[in-house]
C-alpha cells in the first residue's frame, strides 16, 4: 500500500554529497567492521573454496592426508559428467521458465491494481502482502499440506468437481514435480513484482495519455509507445533479479523432496550442491560446482550492480 | 489461477478509457461506473481469494481438530475450532527451545548488523575517499552472492573454528550475509539529513557527539527501524546455512524445526492441525514486522530503475 509512495519519496532524496576534507582516516576506520565480517564469513570461504575446488578430498584425505593438487581436473571432471549438464539445463529451465511466469503474472497484476475501483486494489495488496510476508519454510509446510497426497484440500476439490485425483502424488513425477515448485515460487515471487511494476505505472501521467488517446493513438499504441518505454527500466530490474533468485532457488526444492521424490531426479544446482558437500562429504567437487553457480550469478548480477552504481553516482 | 489473471488483463487491456482511480490531478469528476469495471472488480477479488488462500488455510487448519482434517472432505470454515493445537505445540517440548535460539540468532544479528552498517553507511554517504568506489561494487555485489554458492566452505570455516551448532557461527554468517543490503538501505537514510543541520548545532554550541546524538539520530531512527527489522526478518526465516551450520537437533532453529514437521509427514500420518499451528506461530511475528518495511525493501532494491 505504501510502497509507490515510498519509492516515488525516495525517488529524488535529498542529495548530501559534501565532501569533507579533514579526517582523512575517519571513513576506513567506520568500514572497518563491516569489511571485517564480510572478509571472515564471505572473503575467508570464499578463497577457501576456490582453492578446495583445484583439490582432490579422496577418502584418505578424510582420514587427515594433506589434499592433493590438482589444478582444473574437478572443473574437467564436473563439465565431462552428464549429470552436470543435466543438473544445469534442468536449473536453467526451471529457472528461465519461472522468471517468465512470475514477470507475466507480476504484470497482469499489476495492470488490473491500476485499472480496478481502489477497494478492489487494497483487497489485492493485502493478499499479496500476505502472501509475500510468508516465511518461506511455513509456506512450504502450507503447500504440502495443500498438496498432501491423503488428505490435501487439492485432491479433494478435484475429485469433488469429478475428475479421479484420489490419493494422487505430486511429487512422484519429476515434471510434476517442478510444476508444484514453480507454482509455490511464483506464488510467493509475483507480490514483489507486481507491487514494483504498479509503482512504475503510477509514473505514467494520466494527461499524457489522455492527449495521446486525443490524438488518436489505440491501446496498443499507447501501451507500446508510452507506457512500456516508461517502465522499460523497472522490468528489465526485476525480471533480472528474478532470473537470479530463481537461478539460486534451494529452501523449495529441498523441502519438497524431502516429503518424497527421488533427489536425483529432481536436484537443481544448489540442492546438488548441497548433496555433494554435506551428503557425500566430496567438498572439492561441491567447491567446484559452488564456484561455476557464483560465477554465473555475478555475471548475471553484473547489470543489476551497474545499475545500482548509477544511482550512488547520481 | 493463470487464466483468471490473463482474462483479467485482457478485459483491463480491452478498456483503455478507464480513468486509474486515485490519481492526482485526474478529472474524477467524470467517473462513471461502467460494466466493464465492475468485471474487472470481481476478477480482482477472485485473484485476491485465490493468493490469500494457502494463508487462510494454514489459519483455519490451525483451528481445526486433527479429527476433522483426517475427513476426506474439506471443513471450509473454523466453526467449532479452538486453540488446542497451539495449546499441544507450546507444551511440546520442543517449541520453545527452538524459538529461544531463534531470538537469540536474531537479537545478535539486529544488533551488530545495524551497528556495522551504519558506520558504513556513514563513510559511504558522507565522505569521498579512496576506495569508496570500490567498496560500494563490493556492497552491491555481495548482496547479490547466493548463500548455496558459499554454504559449503562456512560449514567448513565453522567447522575448524569449532562453531557449528553454535549460535555465535551462524550469527557471523548472517551478519555477513545481511550487512551489504543494510549499508545499502541505510546510505539513503543518512543521505537525507543533511550536514548542514549538525553543523548548525554545533555552532549553537553542542560538541560533534552531541550535535550527532541529538540531532541527526532522531532524524535516522526509522532508517535504523525499517533495516533492524529487515535484518530480524532475514535471521528469522532463514534456512538454507542454518540446515548446514546447525546439525544438531538441540540447536534447531524455528525454521528448521518446522521442517522436522515436514519431514515427518512423509513417513507417518501427520497431525497436519498441530502442524499448521506450528507454522502460524512462526509466520506471525513475521507477518507483522513485514508490512512495516514491505516498502522500503521494495525502494531499496528498485529505486534506481524507477528513477529512470
Amino acid at each position: 500500500m505504501t510502497t509507490q509512495n515510498l519509492v516515488l519519496g525516495q525517488a529524488d532524496p535529498p542529495r548530501q554529497a559534501r565532501p569533507r576534507k579533514k579526517g582523512r582516516s575517519t571513513p576506513y576506520l567506520l568500514v572497518i567492521p563491516a569489511c571485517g565480517i564480510l572478509i571472515l564469513a564471505l572473503g575467508y570461504p570464499l578463497v577457501w573454496q576456490f582453492i578446495t575446488s583445484m583439490q582432490r578430498f579422496g577418502l584418505s584425505q578424510q582420514f587427515g592426508q594433506p589434499p592433493e593438487f590438482v589444478w582444473f581436473d574437478n572443473y574437467v571432471t564436473l563439465f565431462t559428467d552428464p549429470y552436470m549438464w543435466t543438473v544445469v539445463a534442468r536449473s536453467l529451465a526451471f529457472c528461465l521458465v519461472t522468471a517468465a511466469v512470475t514477470m507475466a503474472i507480476g504484470t497482469l497484476m499489476a495492470l488490473l491494481m491500476n485499472a480496478v475501483h481502489s477497494a478492489v486494489r487494497i483487497t489485492l495488496q493485502i493478499s499479496m502482502l500476505l502472501a509475500w510476508a510468508m516465511p518461506v519454510v511455513a509456506a512450504m509446510t502450507v503447500w504440502n499440506w495443500l498438496i498432501d497426497w491423503r488428505r490435501g484440500v487439492l485432491n479433494s476439490v478435484l475429485t469433488g468437481i469429478g475428475l479421479d485425483f484420489q490419493n494422487h502424488n505430486w511429487l512422484a513425477d519429476p515434471l510434476s514435480f517442478f510444476v508444484v515448485a514453480m507454482v509455490i515460487v511464483v506464488w510467493m515471487s509475483v507480490p514483489f513484482v507486481a507491487f514494483s511494476i504498479y509503482a512504475g505505472l503510477t509514473q505514467v501521467s494520466t494527461e499524457v495519455l489522455e492527449a495521446a488517446q486525443l490524438d488518436g493513438a489505440t491501446l496498443s499504441q499507447r501501451l507500446r509507445f508510452i507506457i512500456v518505454p516508461i517502465i522499460r527500466p523497472v522490468l528489465a530490474i526485476i525480471l533480472l533479479l528474478q532470473v537470479i533468485w530463481d537461478l539460486r532457488v534451494f529452501t523449495q526444492i529441498r523441502l519438497l523432496q524431502d516429503v518424497g521424490s527421488i533427489a536425483s531426479e529432481t536436484n537443481l544446482l544448489g540442492t546438488y550442491i548441497y548433496q555433494l558437500g554435506v551428503g557425500s562429504s566430496d567438498f572439492a567437487m561441491a567447491s567446484a560446482v559452488s564456484i561455476f553457480v557464483l560465477v554465473l550469478t555475478v555475471a548475471l548480477s553484473w547489470f543489476y550492480v551497474r545499475s545500482m552504481l548509477k544511482e550512488d553516482e547520481s | 489461477m493463470t487464466s483468471t489473471v490473463q482474462t483479467a488483463s485482457a478485459a483491463s487491456l480491452s478498456r483503455p478509457s478507464a480513468p486509474p482511480a486515485r490519481r492526482p490531478g485526474g478529472r474524477s469528476g467524470t467517473r462513471r461506473i461502467r460494466p466493464g469495471r465492475i468485471v474487472l472488480g470481481v476478477v480482482g477479488i477472485v485473484v485476491s481469494l485465490i493468493w490469500v488462500f494457502p494463508v487462510y488455510w494454514m489459519l483455519n487448519s490451525s483451528l481445526l481438530p486433527n479429527v476433522v482434517l483426517q475427513s476426506t472432505t474439506p471443513t471450509w470454515l473454523p466453526f467449532g475450532g479452538s486453540l488446542d493445537n497451539f495449546v499441544a505445540v507450546f507444551s511440546g517440548g520442543t517449541f520453545l527451545p527452538a524459538l529461544g535460539m531463534s531470538t537469540a540468532i536474531a537479537i545478535i544479528t539486529v544488533v551488530f548488523c545495524l551497528l556495522f552498517a551504519f558506520l558504513g553507511a556513514l563513510a559511504i554517504s558522507r565522505f569521498r575517499f579512496r576506495g569508496r568506489k570500490a567498496f560500494v561494487l563490493a556492497v552491491l555485489l555481495i548482496q547479490m552472492l547466493p548463500a548455496e554458492g558459499l554454504f559449503i566452505a562456512q560449514y567448513k570455516l565453522m567447522g575448524s573454528l569449532n562453531m557449528l551448532n553454535s549460535i555465535v557461527g551462524v550469527s557471523i554468517i548472517y551478519i555477513a550475509a545481511v550487512v551489504p543490503f543494510t549499508i545499502w538501505m541505510l546510505r539513503g537514510f543518512v543521505a537525507g539529513v543533511p550536514a548542514d543541520l549538525e553543523e548548525a548545532g554545533m555552532i549553537d554550541g553542542l560538541s560533534r557527539t552531541q550535535a550527532f546524538m541529538r540531532i541527526t539520530f532522531p532524524l535516522l531512527a526509522p532508517g535504523l527501524v525499517a533495516s533492524g527489522v529487515y535484518a530480524f526478518l532475514q535471521a528469522w526465516n532463514e534456512f538454507t546455512v542454518a540446515l548446514v551450520l546447525l546439525q544438531d537437533n538441540s540447536s534447531q532453529t524455528l525454521p528448521l524445526w518446522l521442517r522436522g514437521f515436514i519431514q515427518a509427514s512423509a513417513s507417518r500420518a501427520t497431525d497436519w492441525g498441530q502442524v499448521m499451528a506450528a507454522s502460524t506461530m512462526v509466520a506471525i511475528p513475521v507477518i507483522i514486522f513485514f508490512l512495516f518495511v514491505q516498502g522500503r525493501m521494495t525502494s531499496g532494491l528498485v529505486s534506481g530503475a524507477v528513477k529512470g
